[in-house]
């Protein structure tokens, strides 16, 4: 079993024309590589009608509802996050149970708000009361602001998983950007937030400082919007680790984090 | 049989990178299934004079028949042709220059330079866009990346230039293939190491319309995984003729 706990879909109101081919690709990829699962979410209109890292809330609305039809038409290949914008906390916090009511298994947070603003906190309230876990996007040491986003980096992060100690935190993208190995110190204590190893960076002895900051237990395989890189990170992971360790990183982390029954192994 | 244009050698200056040595590339290849490296000396990147480290390097490939020294050339520095002359004794495949960081003008009057005795020597040069992704430099490694313009100015400069790119997006090759002439884009080939593959398009896409021809096998190890640019390659459904010239065989009619 191999679950991908950061995927990504399209729809029809994104500005990608192929968009169908690309979701067709994924699936298709995912077959090669093996993935059991891809955990997904879509961001708003992905720019078309607002930005990637600010969605509207009607935008959200409309890729929440988009990927829910997704998943029915491979409802044993795709699980969704609920993707939401804290700066509407009404609005989040009723597509997040609208989500989760419907069969969503997590929820995403772009970068929309800092990642310990308190904003967050009713919407980690609402994960914690669900049982779901949290994935947040993160730029890896953000020492500057960035265009187009408030990206958040994993000290911020930490600060918001320290306040929610029953929600799992997932660090996005660990390949996606930026300086890992400043990830990786803010985490070591860190014991509810684990590190999603997905993002197009295949750096040379990242997987190795990743199992000695955080261990083989807070490490979850996925891939973003590049697989191949994913599946590098995947065949590495093959010769570092012990076969039951690799299980761990494979699916039974992540099972532990997501609720009951998402997965067909639980 | 897979050859890999872009293998390093030694240390990183910007972060601890195992796996540097002749012995661990070597491992490396033998994990990711590959048979032969064209391996430069990574140090010397940052070097004040490059050229230092070809020695290292050719000592270290002698040893070990799978590697294939790509020495640095520094075409502001006297002493840069004899360094050519040599990369030739040594029978490297390529030499490597990396004018952001010699802090050269990479389309100024030295590069063009070294464009014609490359071209006249028969020795291809090797250029990389970039080591590492530039959202995780370090802050203060700030080259800048190769831009396009200097390579379509370096290849039009000389006609018996051949150029090798390393570390280039879908973007970059595009917009430097299709402002080439059909000569000129016929004396570039691209690495594979920066193309992002399913479910993105940017490397199928490329197969289409630059042509499987212009393409070549290259990692960026060990400062990136080699598995990564074997599984993009194992997620496209490509011919097997496809698949083998850019494995090797676009290499050994070019290049070699």
């Amino acid at each position: 079993m191999l679950i991908d706990v950061h995927a990504h879909f399209y729809h029809d109101r994104t500005p990608r024309a192929d968009w169908r081919e690309r979701n067709a690709s994924r699936l298709r990829a995912g077959e090669r590589i093996g993935i059991t699962i891809h955990v997904a979410s879509m961001l708003g209109s992905w720019g078309r009608t607002s930005p990637v890292y600010f969605p509207s809330p009607a935008d959200l609305s409309y890729a929440n509802a988009a990927l829910r039809a997704l998943e029915r038409e491979h409802p044993e290949r795709i699980r969704g996050y609920v993707t939401v914008n804290p700066n509407d906390p009404a609005h989040a916090r009723a597509e997040i149970a609208r989500g989760l009511d419907a069969g969503m298994v997590g929820i995403k947070l772009a970068a929309s708000r800092r990642a310990n603003d308190p904003l967050l906190d009713p919407i980690c309230a609402l994960a914690a009361e669900r049982g779901v876990p949290v994935l947040h996007h993160v730029w890896q040491h953000r020492r500057r602001d960035w265009p187009g986003q408030e990206a958040s980096d994993a000290v911020e992060l930490c600060a918001l998983a320290a306040r929610h100690p029953r929600v799992a935190f997932i660090l996005a993208h660990l390949g996606g950007g930026g300086d890992w190995q400043h990830s990786l110190a803010a985490l070591r204590d860190a014991a509810n937030v684990y590190v999603d190893l997905s993002g197009s960076g295949v750096d040379g002895g990242m997987l190795e400082a990743c199992l000695e900051a955080v261990g083989v237990d807070r490490l979850l395989w996925g891939t973003d919007l590049t697989m191949d890189t994913g599946w590098a990170k995947l065949r590495y992971l093959e010769r570092l680790l012990a076969p039951a360790e690799l299980e761990r990183v494979k699916w039974k982390n992540a099972a532990r984090i997501f609720p009951r029954g998402a997965f067909p192994a639980d | 049989m897979r050859l890999d244009v872009n293998a390093f050698l030694g240390a990183y200056p910007w972060r601890h990178v195992p796996g540097t040595s002749p012995d661990a590339l070597v491992r490396a290849m033998n994990r990711a299934g590959i048979d032969v490296a064209w391996a430069s000396y990574l140090p010397a990147v940052f070097w004040r004079r490059p050229m230092e480290g070809n020695a290292w390097l050719y000592a270290a490939v002698e040893r070990e028949p799978r590697l294939r020294p790509v020495p640095a050339v520094h075409p502001g520095l006297p002493g840069w042709e004899a360094s050519l002359a040599e990369a030739a004794d040594h029978g490297a495949p390529a030499v490597r220059c990396d004018p952001t960081y010699y802090g050269l003008d990479p389309a100024g009057p030295e590069m063009r330079v070294l464009a014609a005795a490359c071209g006249a020597a028969g020795v291809p040069l090797l250029m990389a866009v970039r080591l590492e992704d530039a959202r995780q430099r370090h802050p203060a490694d700030r080259a800048p990346e190769l831009p396009a313009a200097a390579i379509r100015t370096l290849v039009r400069s000389d006609g018996d230039l051949r150029l090798i790119v390393t570390h280039g997006d879908r973007a970059l090759i595009e917009e430097v293939h299709f402002g080439a002439t059909p000569d000129e884009a016929a004396r570039m080939w691209w690495d594979i190491s920066w193309l992002w593959g399913p479910p993105e398009d940017h490397l199928a896409t490329l197969v289409e319309t630059v042509g499987a021809a212009r393409l070549v096998f290259g990692t960026g190890q060990p400062l990136r995984l080699p598995e990564a640019a074997v599984a993009k390659l194992d997620l496209l459904d490509l011919a097997p003729e496809q698949r083998a010239a850019i494995e090797a065989d676009n290499v050994r009619r070019g290049l070699a």
